[in-house]
């Protein structure tokens, strides 16, 4: 059942190989920066896969997905701050943290739909927000400088090296691809995927489909937080920004643009999202009133994001 | 694949359903058995629906209670009714129109297997799971239609893969709410003859207007009119029954 090669498979290849070789490219192209602006791309990949994984395959519209975002980071920054900088003890801290927060906030948000989905995961991922906001000893609004980097110990990985930063983000970014796309195919895909077309039918088939549900939400927390995890250690920083609900719906954009439901769709849409913002805000300090109407085009007119015009038409592209 | 000889009836014992001023059913009582077509017929609105979804435990009743193989399932999920071999069609198709012919028997099919928590291995690529809903397939008359997405298919097609998801969940006794609505003469002959040929394995219970249908397939019709049952029997008692023929069949069959 494998669909013929499409523009989209192409254009999927041609970014991996983009993100593969930009340490070495940017260099000899002379624009050095486009490191620094890849890894920020490949992190918000992540975030945006994660995204996908429970808003494109499983419905679940959230409007808070960037509190693990937040999460993921201040694990690091706060552990960093009383001196604990071994990523041992981070990685897992960071991990379990996002976990917790998607379980809780899932049994609350899961019994609801449509609207009232959105709104209660915003309203929670607002919650954790404003905790940030009023912890002083943190920095409040003003966020955390990051001294030091994760570490691995031992020479192991060392983050402070900026490529070895740069292919750790890169390794973590294919490996959440694999994920989504194994976890998109397998029977747990299946049932994420039906519940999101006709959760009632699924049930009349004897799958509570509930379980599967909130599964997928920490998955897709835990996910993001690795995401944050990774920003916190590439920028040296932390700050209540990082979960503002405008991320939030920054991350929602990104996947729609890039199209919804597809494998490579949340990797499309971080890098068009962020290169045009970048683009366009060199160009004019009102880009915003350029970018807004054409997101909306994107959305109206091209349902299936980029990847559709592009011709991927299933979930397994 | 059917169980032993365990007695898998379905009974309905005193249910009553209200939606605000509305008495969708009122101490409704039937019995369903095992090996047996169970009609139940009434106009439209009499709450035959109703029934089917409290029957399948997507509502509640206020009061009364249902039992199944011998136990009370009053309490019981939707899901876990399936689990215990209870399974349901829809009146309005409701296939996984996205997914391919396919996709939407396997997943019954993989929900019998057990729990659905596997990450890894393609589904689709089961043949654990692709083997039994080919057969399956065959066995409706939709074998050929397989790769196709099921929101492509015609009408009377979806009606069958309405049956054939309830069917491969594997149960002991099907819930059918109106299976020949919007069909063609020609799909509805087919489809008597092939619910006729499942009478010998499984219980039924058979919701329809088509009366013709109803006559043909039906050991038992319990007649439903505003929520109450007023009349039961064999289908030539029914025929027979004054208040009957004056409340439904003297409309129909004028
Ligand atoms: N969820 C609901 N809320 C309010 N009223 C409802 C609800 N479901 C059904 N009803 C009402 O209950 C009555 C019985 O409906 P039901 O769908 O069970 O009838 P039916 O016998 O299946 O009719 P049909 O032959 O048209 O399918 C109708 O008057 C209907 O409008
Ligand atoms: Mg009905």
């Amino acid at each position: 059942m494998r669909s013929q090669l499409t523009p989209a498979h192409a254009v999927a290849t041609l970014l991996i190989v983009l993100c593969a070789t930009i340490p070495y490219l940017a260099p000899a192209l002379d624009e050095p920066f486009y490191v620094i602006v890849f890894a920020r791309i490949m992190i918000w990949a992540i975030a945006a896969i994660s995204l996908n994984l429970i808003m494109g395959f499983g419905g679940m519209i959230s409007f808070g997905h960037a509190v693990y975002l937040g999460i993921g980071g201040y694990a690091v920054g706060i552990l960093g701050f009383h001196d604990v900088t071994s990523a041992w003890i981070q990685l897992p801290i960071a991990i379990g943290l996002c976990a917790l927060v998607a379980l809780v906030f899932g049994v609350i948000c899961l019994r609801t739909r449509g609207i009232y989905f959105i709104m209660i995961t915003l309203a929670l991922a607002q919650m954790v927000f404003f905790l940030s906001v009023s912890a002083e000893r943190y920095g409040s609004d003003d966020g955390l400088n990051i001294l030091w980097r994760s570490e691995f110990g031992s020479g192991l990985i060392d983050l402070e090296d900026g490529v070895v930063m740069y292919y750790t983000i890169f390794a973590v970014l294919l490996g959440c691809l694999l994920l989504q796309w194994r976890m998109v195919v397998s029977r747990f895909g299946m049932v994420l995927r039906a519940s999101q077309s006709n959760d009632t039918r699924v049930q009349a088939i004897g799958i509570p489909t509930y379980r599967y549900r909130l599964a997928a939400f920490v998955i897709a927390g835990v996910m993001c937080g690795l995401a944050g995890f990774l920003q916190a250690n590439l920028e040296r920083f932390v700050s209540p920004d990082m979960m503002n609900w405008h991320r939030s719906g920054e991350l929602i954009l990104m996947t729609v643009l890039g199209g919804t439901a597809t494998l490579f769709g949340p990797l499309v849409g971080a890098v068009v999202f962020l290169l045009l913002s970048e683009t366009l805000s060199t160009i004019t300090i009102h880009w915003h009133l350029v970018f807004g109407p054409f997101l909306i085009l994107v959305v109206l007119f091209a349902r299936g994001g980029v990847m559709g015009l592009l011709g991927s038409r299933t979930t397994r592209d | 694949m059917t169980d032993g000889p365990r007695d898998l009836h379905l009974e309905a014992r005193g249910l009553h359903k209200r939606f605000g001023g509305l008495q969708a059913a009122t101490d409704l009582s039937m019995r369903a058995q095992q090996g047996e077509v169970h009609a139940v017929i009434g106009p439209n609105g009499a709450g035959k629906t109703t029934l089917v979804h409290m029957l399948s435990g997507f509502l509640r009743p206020d009061s009364g209670s249902i039992v199944f193989g011998g136990d009370d399932i009053t309490g019981l999920s939707a899901p876990g009714r399936v689990q215990r071999g209870l399974a349901r069609s829809f009146q309005i198709t409701s296939v996984f129109r996205e997914f391919t012919v396919l996709e939407n028997v396997v997943l019954p099919i993989q929900a019998r297997q057990g729990h659905s928590f596997r990450f890894w291995q393609s589904a689709m690529r089961d043949p654990g799971l692709t083997g039994p809903a080919r057969a399956l397939l065959e066995e409706v008359g939709l074998g050929d239609r397989a790769a196709t997405r099921a929101g492509h298919l015609a009408h009377g097609e979806q009606r069958q893969l309405e049956i054939a998801i309830a069917l491969a969940t594997n149960p002991s006794f099907l819930l059918l709410d109106e299976p020949m609505a919007g069909m063609g003469p020609e799909e509805n002959r087919a489809l008597i003859d092939f619910l006729g040929a499942l009478k010998k394995t499984h219980g039924m219970l058979l919701i329809e207007h088509d009366l013709d249908a109803v006559f043909a397939l039906a050991d038992r019709i319990t007649v439903l009119v505003y929520g109450r049952v007023i009349a039961s029997g064999r289908p030539d008692e029914i025929r027979r029954n004054r208040e009957v023929r004056t409340a439904y069949l003297g409309e129909a069959h004028a």
